[in-house]
């Protein structure tokens, strides 16, 4: 439902996103993943025609955004939850828009709510919200025209246990029924509940994307032995790129390929299995400690494929 | 990979597109529904009734005319209607409130069209207003001893039509242009002080100031007649400073990222 083609966008000599490619499909909630800086925004304001690529396209249903006749009735979109004027109260914000899609005025007091929004609170002016009460403002637009698909910007930002618990019970509630969920946030664990899919994007770049359970048991395996550098050393030889992890050698390969490894080498294994989500939290650990350097360019290609085509313990060899 | 597209269940809705009437009633609800926008519109009706008791009070009793009641409510109205205009396009910006609108209208052309058909409403409604309180001016002047003729001019109302509409458009176009509230609304009041200082003080440009000056060109419009020339001078200094900053605005706006 959302296709992302070779995305790029530079500021003068900044590169902001390059080359990224992914599809969203309906049923399914992608979480767009990275560090602050690493390009989500920018990608997604592209995907909603508010920020012009340099290079690349961005669809939703078939047709770019900017080419959508009614979009609110098609998307939801939560980009910026303070981005609303403060002088509006939280009603009247739901009703401009509503006015704005053609949506009956009835459903603006269902969606409040929906979000937990109650009468006092609605008539509120902005400025007097929390941050949390403005995502359930903002989760509340979104929802107001009865999309197909939602596109939101680190929504559980400024939630309470609560609130992320709930809003993660909705995205799934919305995907089991046939909707098609992106949403971004810098946190592996915050997705984690909720995705199906994972795109993982650091430095402007794709470095992992694929389903979720692919990508977490494809962290690759964690090997041990008595002598750690023995075991990097035979590793090395057979080709496998290794990593040290914080129990072990991470392996990008599977518990074969580096049992056979250690073997050819006459090294006893104290431990071999698969490293589970500790690849991909090393990878975003990783991005995330990189966030401010600049990264060598030959990050790896990702084909905008639906296999989990994740190379995680790779990037973290790095 | 587009065959998902053809699959997929789009909904009516989802294929309408807003009208421009809609448009044009979401931007206008835009101009009162905050409390900057309200209290401006208020200060705008507060300000054309103070003008007319003023009048009442201190100009003689045979000037005492609706005539005169509506023309000296126009100016202060005419001086606010511009900051309306700026606020109005502005405040997108500074508010951040652009992004949620461009993503539920993404041709951001017709939300400005949309904006400036609300404005002129607006610069219309304005000028009711001028005439409602003009004629409890005269009532209260016939009442009190004042002249209370209400013998107008039709031409005169066409005119302040005119002067109060291009008002407004001005400060969209400064707004559009600069889309920054403080710098547009200062830009907008500086510039005729530095024509009538500039072109006061520099004699080749004092003939080109007969051009370009709104503050001289707009002089004839409170009056019943203008001649072609008069219509000319406006036309010119119309299109430097209200059509120039709106197309230009209009560009800036279309590709400007929305943060």
């Amino acid at each position: 439902m959302i296709e992302v083609t070779q995305l790029t966008k530079r500021y003068g000599r900044h590169t902001a996103v390059q080359d990224v490619s992914f599809r969203c499909e309906p049923g399914t909630v992608t979480g767009f993943l990275g560090p602050n800086g690493a390009g989500k925004s920018t990608t997604m304001r592209m995907i909603c025609g508010l920020t012009l690529p340099t290079a690349g396209s961005a669809t939703v249903a078939g047709r770019p955004y900017r080419h959508l006749p009614n979009p609110g009735r098609l998307v939801g979109v939560l980009l910026d939850a303070s981005a609303q004027h403060a002088g509006r109260t939280g009603r009247e914000v739901l009703t401009v828009a509503a006015a704005t899609m053609g949506v009956h005025r009835r459903t603006v007091g269902e969606a409040l709510d929906r979000v937990g929004l109650d009468a006092v609170a609605a008539k509120r002016r902005i400025r007097a919200y929390s941050l949390g009460m403005r995502q359930r403002l903002g989760l509340a637009h979104a929802l107001l025209g009865d999309p197909r698909v939602l596109i939101l910007d680190e929504p559980a930002n400024g939630l309470d246990p609560e609130g992320i618990f709930w809003m993660r019970g909705l995205l799934r509630d919305f995907a089991d029924r046939g909707g098609t969920v992106l949403l971004s946030s810098h946190l592996l664990r915050e997705v984690e509940a909720v995705a199906d899919r994972l795109v993982v994007i650091g430095g402007g770049r794709i470095v992992a994307q694929g389903d979720k359970d692919e990508l977490l048991a494809g962290g690759g395996t964690l090997a041990r032995a008595r002598d750690r550098a023995a075991l990097r050393g035979a590793l090395e030889r057979a080709g496998l790129p290794v990593s040290d992890g914080a129990e072990g050698l991470l392996v990008p390969a599977d518990s074969e390929a580096v049992g056979l490894a250690a073997a050819a080498a006459g090294i006893a294994l104290t431990e071999l299995r698969p490293a589970g989500a500790g690849g991909l939290e090393q990878l975003f650990l990783t991005l995330t400690a990189e966030a401010d350097a600049p990264r060598p360019a030959e990050t790896v290609d990702q084909p905008a494929g639906t296999g989990a085509a994740a190379r995680p313990t790779e990037e973290a060899a790095r | 990979m587009t065959t998902t597209a053809s699959t997929f269940e789009v909904t009516p809705a989802a294929e309408r597109r807003p009208s421009f009437a809609r448009l044009t009633l979401v931007e206008a609800r835009k101009l009162v529904d905050t409390r900057a926008g309200r209290w401006l519109l208020i200060t705008i009706g507060l300000i054309t009734a103070a003008v007319v008791t003023l009048q009442l009070v201190y100009v003689p009793d045979a000037e005492q005319t609706f005539v005169n009641f509506f023309l000296s409510s126009l100016f202060p109205v005419g001086l606010l209607l511009p900051v309306l205009g700026i606020l109005s396009i502005t405040s997108e910006w500074s508010q951040r409130t652009a992004s949620t609108t461009f993503a539920l209208v993404p041709r951001r052309e017709r939300v400005i069209a949309a904006k400036l058909a609300a404005l002129v409403v607006a610069a219309l409604a304005s000028l009711l207003a001028s005439l409602a309180l003009a004629a409890v001016g005269t009532l209260v002047a016939g009442a009190t001893g004042g002249a209370g003729t209400w013998r107008i001019e039709g031409m005169l109302i066409l005119h302040a039509a005119v002067f109060q509409v291009a008002n407004v458009l001005l400060g969209a176009g400064f707004g559009l242009l600069l889309l920054h509230t403080p710098l547009a609304i200062v830009t907008y009041l500086v510039l005729p002080i530095a024509w009538s200082i500039v072109g006061g003080l520099v004699r080749p440009l004092h003939r080109t100031a007969e051009w370009l000056d709104t503050g001289r060109t707009m002089e004839p419009l409170f009056g019943t007649e203008m001649t072609a020339g008069q219509w000319g001078r406006l036309g010119v200094s119309l299109l430097v400073w209200l059509a120039v900053p709106l197309l230009a605005g209009l560009v800036r706006t279309m590709r400007r990222e929305v943060a």
